[in-house]
């Protein structure tokens, strides 16, 4: 139990200045703050697996959760029929011809014996594939998203509801990520963040100007929910009622009929805001414990202890005979597949999609800095780290607002230096991520919550 | 004459455009690729240092221009750039003594340190911010062409004109020069030689009486100056805005890496072939063609490779085919 008590006081320190951002500020903004931080928490954990698990560096974590919310799209919108009947057919003869390139690849790898004849016809396979593939899709996409541009434009998804593309993005994010590490993972360390970090611009910039995929930089919003919405509850027999019984202390007070049902109705529309993030955090949470168990039994499996000694000394581990490139291959994936999930649930959790919006700054250094502050290795402190960085990222603004107040309170208002100041305000969250990364890197270089290695 | 228009076509939307954005690269990726050679590490925080360079020379500039100094024809920031290197060199000596010196001596592994540069990447980005703010800010002035569209076409009589950007001649003058003078001193002098002799050797240069403080220190000074440098011509030659700096990094770690990461002439040819492979596979040759051909085979669509929103899959492929068929890199340089 005493190894546990670090975490507990932790983990109670992060709940309790949510709760005060909730007295403070209100209950919406805090849990807003709090269901950030649960889906942060299942990217980090996904990137602790990866890191910390394994100690490869994935700097691609924006592309797998731009392929989650493109996951969102495509399993909850529905179809849009008419741009299957112009083009569908050519596009799933595209994909069918893009399978056939993969095998006639592996057949040339497999079967001929490395020399510059056999790279000249790799090469010839992909141009004339490419060729091709241009000249199916090209008229296909043109006519597909000459269908009413302005709303849809698209091939539309599956209409289903939208928490299965939970997997689904997990399952996008895995299968991309096979590709990727069977082509960069034998790179050494930071050559691979480096590939890593070119190949998620290029899924973003696919993302952004195939526009028969999921309409581009033209954004797609309205994504149906999985939890209902304020204006449906504001009109259900039963909310009203919960909410009239939660406030009988406040209601009983006013006298006045016509006022009561006026506050009433006040109270109805600010519980039903806070009643559907709730039903959100819920469904989170859902995530992130099934997440932490799984993972904590991972990490102290026979299969946990392989990955630390991969991780620890790759030339002993691969001596005792474990196959490092696999393994590797097969925590990329893994990790990988649980940034999707992440990337699946942001994009529920905001109702849209928008490429333009994925940065590297704010999808995968901003997760590292919380892997790398929360403590790679542990669980726990992924998680935590996905909570404390989340959290300062969201309050370093009025933060430092509130400082600069002080530090210029001898200013005028009109001072042109405090104007500056405050105007750049959103900015002074770079700086603090920076030098809390720094910090702990110097002075707690294992994180908050250090790696624990049990010794049987 | 179809032949010369083609060609003329050809260098005024490829060729130009290619030689000095590739030149900006190219200082970019020697500054990249002395810090790895010397202190082995990839620089994340690059981008951000040329843009923290850049923004001093912008400021510069404003202060020359509200004082009313101008270099007439040539822009004001050619003046403000000596200033800028100053700061940024000493801000860049300043990280070092504060956050990399201490990995250095404790002899932490690359990534630690790629990780750490992160962390400062951070801190620059939020100083840049907070200073001159994200907007796109243009500080050029002077005179704008050397040779105007319709003035060339009026000179030679052809259809098409080739417009040449007073800062294109710039940026290649001045890499030309800044390399020469570089290379000059990697080569010839003995500070360059000890420090080609760190970035091959440590301990055998230790062990020949090379003072490793100094090394680092002017690989520091060497990058802070390049950085800033390539910055300012990149943000005469388009316009400075800081987001469009970290992304430029990525293209300069793919002209390090293919010319050989290690080899600061290898990063400098490296910057070239990333620029033109950029630039010549997203180019749409309908109008080359349609010269060049004759009538009947004149093609009817944009004979694009690629559309421009995929330049990072360019460099990308690159990277992929150096590194899996030349994993040292073009010019042979840290095998890996």
């Amino acid at each position: 139990m005493r190894q546990y008590l670090n975490v507990f006081t932790a983990y109670i320190i992060m709940g309790l200045l949510i709760i005060l951002v909730g007295i403070l500020q209100s209950w919406g903004v805090a849990l807003a703050i709090l269901n950030l931080c649960l889906i942060s928490a299942v990217m980090t954990m996904g990137a602790n697996i990866q890191w910390g698990y394994a100690g490869l560096i994935n700097f691609g974590i924006m592309g797998y959760v731009a392929l989650g919310g493109l996951a969102a799209v495509l399993v909850s919108v529905p179809p849009v029929r008419e741009a299957w009947q112009v083009g569908g057919l050519n596009m799933i003869l595209c994909l069918f011809l893009i399978v056939l390139l993969i095998f006639a690849i592996r057949y040339i790898l497999k079967n001929y014996r490395k020399s510059n004849k056999r790279n000249l016809g790799i090469a010839l396979v992909i141009i004339i594939g490419i060729i091709f593939l241009r000249l199916i899709s090209g008229p296909a996409i043109e006519s597909i998203e000459s269908v009413s541009p302005a709303t849809t434009g698209f091939l539309g998804g599956l209409g289903l509801p939208i928490i299965f593309s939970w997997i689904v993005g997990a399952l996008f994010a895995a299968s991309i990520a096979y590709v990727i590490g069977k082509i960069a993972l034998g790179l050494r360390a930071d050559y691979l963040a480096i590939a890593t970090l070119l190949i998620s611009e290029i899924v973003i910039a696919v993302l952004k100007h195939e526009d028969w995929l999921a309409r581009g930089v033209k954004n797609v919003i309205g994504l149906k929910r999985p939890v209902p919405y304020e204006v449906n509850l504001q009109t259900t027999d039963w909310f009203i009622r919960l909410i009239e019984r939660l406030n009988t202390g406040s209601l009983s007070l006013i006298t006045d009929v016509s006022e009561k049902q006026a506050v009433l109705k006040q109270l109805v529309i600010e519980g039903s805001t806070v009643f559907v993030k709730l039903c959100y955090a819920g469904l989170f949470s859902i995530v992130v414990i099934i997440l932490l168990i799984l993972t904590q039994k991972a990490l102290y499996s026979p299969w946990g202890r392989m990955m630390r000694a991969i991780r620890d000394n790759e030339e002993a581990a691969n001596a005792m005979g474990k196959n490092v490139v696999k393994r590797h291959l097969y925590i990329f994936v893994l990790g990988s597949a649980v940034v999707g999930i992440a990337g699946a649930m942001l994009t529920t959790y905001d109702g849209l999609f928008t490429p333009g919006s994925y940065q590297p700054m704010r999808f995968t250094f901003l997760i590292w800095v919380m892997v790398i502050v929360g403590g790679s290795g542990n669980n726990f402190g992924a998680v935590l780290g996905g909570f404390a960085v989340w959290f300062v990222w969201i309050e370093a603004a009025p933060v430092a607002l509130y400082f600069i107040n002080i530090i210029t309170s001898g200013l005028e208002d009109t001072n042109q230096f405090k104007i500056h100041l405050i105007n750049s305000v959103p900015y002074f969250r770079y700086l603090f991520m920076g030098m809390s990364l720094l910090l702990i890197m110097r002075y707690r270089p294992k994180g908050i919550l250090p790696e624990k290695i049990r010794h049987a | 004459m179809d032949f010369v228009n083609a060609i003329v076509l050809l260098s005024n939307f490829v060729i130009v455009p290619a030689l000095s954005y590739g030149s900006q690269l190219a200082l970019g990726a020697i500054g990249v690729t002395l810090i790895y050679g010397i202190l082995r590490f990839a620089n994340f925080a690059y981008g951000d240092l040329m843009a923290f360079g850049t923004m001093f020379a912008i400021l510069f500039t404003w202060f020359f221009q509200s004082i009313g100094i101008s270099l007439g024809v040539l822009p004001t920031a050619l003046l403000a750039i000596p200033f800028a290197i100053i700061i940024a060199i000493l801000f860049s000596l300043l990280i070092d003594k504060f956050v990399f010196s201490y990995y250095r001596i404790k002899k932490s592994p690359p990534v630690t340190l790629a990780m750490v540069s992160i962390g400062v990447m951070f801190v620059i980005n939020s100083i840049i911010r907070i200073i001159i703010g994200p907007f796109d800010r243009r500080f050029f002035d002077g005179e704008r062409f050397i040779i105007r569209a319709n003035e060339f076409k009026e000179m030679t009589g052809l259809n098409e004109g080739l417009a040449i950007k007073s800062t294109q001649v710039l940026t290649l003058f001045v890499t030309i020069v800044v390399a020469s003078i570089l290379f000059w001193f990697l080569n010839k002098t003995r500070t360059g030689k000890s420090m080609r002799a760190y970035s091959d050797n440590e301990d055998l240069a230790l062990l020949s009486g090379i003072s490793p403080e100094r090394v680092v220190m002017i690989t520091w000074i060497i990058a802070a100056i390049l950085a800033t440098i390539a910055g300012t011509l990149y943000g005469l030659d388009k316009s400075f805005k800081p987001f469009t700096y970290f992304n430029n990094l990525l293209p300069i770690f793919a002209a390090a890496i293919v010319g050989g990461i290690g080899n600061p002439l290898g990063a400098f040819l490296g910057g070239y072939v990333i620029a033109f492979s950029e630039i010549f596979i997203t180019y749409a040759y309908k109008k080359f063609f349609a010269y060049l051909l004759p009538e009947s085979l004149e093609p009817n669509s944009l004979i694009q490779l690629l559309s421009t929103d995929y330049k990072f899959a360019v460099s990308f492929s690159i990277l992929v085919i150096v590194l899996l068929f030349r994993p040292s890199g073009i010019f042979k340089g840290r095998v890996l």
